[in-house]
């Protein structure tokens, strides 16, 4: 069984809370006592039917109420796989909240109502899909019962997203559109044929088909987190080195290069959850033991020799502010890449992206909570990165601000220089 | 009828690989970790990664069990059990000690529990022992507040929780930096569900507290649950205690943990009987017991 992340955004009214309801409920994710509380909910509100965005009504009540605004979890499953829904608030003033929401997800739902077409939130959500690179986006076309499930307004609707889509969308994201009823339970889990000129599978469907493993595609990278030496009389000699793969994959016997040492050595042993393995794969947490005691320690590099990352101390990227405190150019902060951590200085701020209508604006002298720009950072060590849009999985960074300890930004490294 | 499958498949190893990473970010981020052990599930689950996150060494950082002194005598053997056989170091904080010193002060009256104390004594442990990070068992699928906990999740001075103001947690990257006086709660397993637990359960097949099992205990009905009987529990007059087989969903201590009737005493009964739970086809199962218990309430209300 394996699981799929899930990133939905949008506001109360698009419909958003009765198809994670819907969907919740048609895989019979719903407990017992939480499904008699709705309907008497219902009943009491005067609706004849089973209002399933009551299942997600604490956030919506907080929403409501202007408090907490965050990203929510909300898990289900089906017999193949287990689902971890992100769910955040679609307001501009929320964008690193669903920017935080996508940056684990292998599919981003994006509803429209269907009687609106798209708005300025559907292109906001697409541009941080699209900016996030997402490997699959759906886009639901939510209350087609209200256009009377109307091909033609279908079809226009999808014409015009993907005008707007057009140049943001990265070569390889999947784009798939499908016409629903949340409220009528129409494809969501069962096309029920009320739309016969859709011809195309209910979006459940198209969740259990999605590529969950997307990362074991890329270059094998994976970080030391943690050296394991027992220092017991029987394992006096044991050194492993503990990490999570990121990308890739790496097998007993495979030769390996250790960066920043750039030592190559080849691995004799792998465990995970502490029983020998022959192979680890993206994702999984395992402890390698080498053919040479090289120096390696927390935050090292280990890669396949063929398709090892380069040292850089340069790097051009794309970041989202996620605090109160500007980002001004020649300021400092703590980078943290997946473990490992160095300082870096922002020596130049270009530009300010307006995610919206995606104008640029160049030398905005500071960037602000949820505004996306681009630097460029110079480095006190070396980081071993793939550009984000060659592998996301090993070129992604965040801010960390060295008085406050907060994390104030995430970074899609754009390019770098090359160390020689 | 169409049954699902069990196994180690309906597993999603992926979250312990998840828990496995974040519990190694922990032993490396941080100075002083704990595993907060109170002899549930969840906890236990949490010190098996953490096993499996450092073998073949032993864990990095002890155990700290924050002892209500109102525990099920279970959970105890259980947990002297666990600690010998798996060489872990282990400490233990009375909520005794801080009643004896005025630290604060025990409840009184019909729903008189040690619950709300051991907060004190944990803050006063971690302020003695220095621990800047306590990993804890918190699931987010468990309540509301607990949905938006952040994995690593910062404490002021005072042990307390900004819900408003917490750090973005982005891909997999953890920020475990503090300052002086903070510390940091540590959730490796946030994203489990309560059905992944007693599935990682099985398919590791780890020994757990025998009180999760179905067996007969004297219970009495309280407020439409049903209560273990104990001396640390102030009964009403006509809360009359009786014979029936239980097992326990959750365990806290003896004042603040209802029990399920149940005849579930196998795993494998006791995750059907969670699946039953959960899928609203067989969600008649716990309207059963519901009303089960009702009916028993209402008789024992007409005898006395």
């Amino acid at each position: 069984m394996d699981i799929l992340r899930i990133a939905t955004a949008g506001s109360v009214d698009d419909g958003k809370s009765t198809l994670i309801g819907r969907m919740l409920y048609e895989t019979n994710s719903v407990p017992k006592d939480k499904l008699l509380a709705i309907e008497a909910a219902s009943k009491r509100r005067g609706v004849n039917f089973l209002d399933l965005s009551l299942l997600t009504d604490g956030l919506i009540a907080e929403r409501e109420q202007g408090i907490t605004i965050d990203v929510a979890h909300v898990y289900f499953s089906t017999p193949k796989r287990k689902y971890i829904v992100a769910d955040s608030p679609g307001h501009v003033e929320y964008t690193r909240n669903m920017v935080t929401g996508a940056s684990t997800a292998s599919v981003s739902i994006i509803l429209i109502d269907a009687r609106n077409g798209v708005v300025e939130q559907t292109r906001r959500h697409y541009a941080i899909a699209a900016m996030l690179r997402v490997p699959r986006v759906i886009i639901c076309l939510n209350k087609m019962d209200l256009v009377d499930y109307d091909q033609t307004k279908f079809e226009a609707i999808c014409a015009e997203f993907l005008l707007v889509a057009g140049k943001l969308r990265p070569s390889e994201q999947q784009l798939t559109f499908v016409p629903v009823s949340s409220l009528h339970g129409e494809n969501i889990t069962v096309n029920h044929g009320t739309m016969p000129w859709y011809n195309g599978p209910p979006l459940l469907t198209l969740l259990e088909e999605a590529d969950a493993h997307v990362a074991r595609l890329v270059p094998a990278r994976m970080q030391v987190q943690h050296v394991i030496r027992p220092r017991t009389p029987e394992l006096h000699d044991f050194r492993g080195y503990a990490g999570r793969i990121s990308g890739g994959r790496l097998a007993v016997g495979d030769t390996i290069v250790a960066l920043p040492a750039n030592r190559q050595s080849t691995i004799t042993q792998m465990q995970r959850f502490g029983v020998d393995v022959d192979l680890g794969e993206a994702g999984e947490s395992v402890v390698l033991q080498l053919s040479d005691d090289i120096d390696i320690s927390r935050g090292a590099m280990i890669s396949r020799v063929a398709g090892a990352p380069v040292g850089s101390k340069e790097l051009k990227a794309t970041v989202c502010w996620m605090d109160h405190e500007a980002l001004r150019q020649g300021s400092t902060y703590i980078l943290q890449h997946g473990v490992a951590r160095v300082r870096a200085k922002v020596t130049v701020l270009s530009n300010r992206l307006n995610v919206t209508t995606q104008n640029t604006e160049p030398d905005p002298g500071e960037l602000k909570l949820n505004e996306i720009g681009a630097i460029q950072l110079r480095l006190s060590q070396p980081v071993f990165v793939d550009s984000y849009r060659d592998n996301s999985h090993n070129g992604a960074f965040i801010l960390i601000n060295e008085n406050t300890h907060g994390t104030v930004g995430v970074g899609f490294v754009d390019s770098f220089v090359r160390m020689t | 009828m169409h049954k699902l499958q069990f196994g180690s498949e309906s597993f999603p190893d992926e979250l312990a690989d998840e828990a496995i990473y974040v519990l190694r970010e922990t032993a490396a981020q941080f100075e002083r970790p704990t595993i907060l052990f109170s002899g549930g599930k969840d906890s236990i689950v949490i010190t098996h990664l953490a096993v499996m996150a450092f073998s073949p060494a032993r864990i990095p950082f002890p155990l700290l069990h924050v002892d209500t002194g109102h525990n099920f005598p279970e959970t105890l053997t259980y947990r002297d059990r666990m600690v010998a056989d798996l060489g872990l170091d282990l400490i233990v904080r009375y909520v005794q000690d801080s009643i004896s010193k005025g630290r604060v002060r025990e409840e009184t009256g019909k729903y008189a529990s040690r619950n709300a104390l051991q907060t004190v004594t944990l803050l006063d442990a971690i302020e003695e022992l220095k621990f800047d990070a306590c990993i804890g068992g918190a699931r987010r699928d468990e309540e509301k507040a607990r949905a938006k906990e952040r994995i690593f999740s910062v404490r002021n001075e005072f042990g307390q929780w900004d819900s408003k103001n917490q750090r973005p947690e982005l891909f997999n990257m953890l920020n475990g930096s503090i300052g002086p006086g903070e510390n940091v709660r540590v959730f490796p397993i946030s994203n489990w569900t309560e059905l992944d637990v007693w599935n990682f359960i099985r398919s590791h097949n780890i020994a757990i507290p025998e009180i999760y099992f179905a067996h007969p205990r004297k219970v009495f009905d309280r407020d439409n649950l049903v209560w273990a009987d104990s001396v640390f529990i102030n009964k009403m007059p006509t809360e009359q205690p009786y014979e029936t087989s239980v097992r326990f969903r959750t365990v806290g201590d003896m004042t603040c943990t209802a029990a399920v009737l149940s005849r579930a005493t196998t795993l494998d009964d006791v995750i059907e009987e969670i699946r039953g739970a959960e899928i609203s086809e067989r969600g008649a199962r716990i309207d059963d017991m519901r009303s089960e218990a009702a009916m028993e309430k209402r008789k024992q209300q007409g005898y006395f």
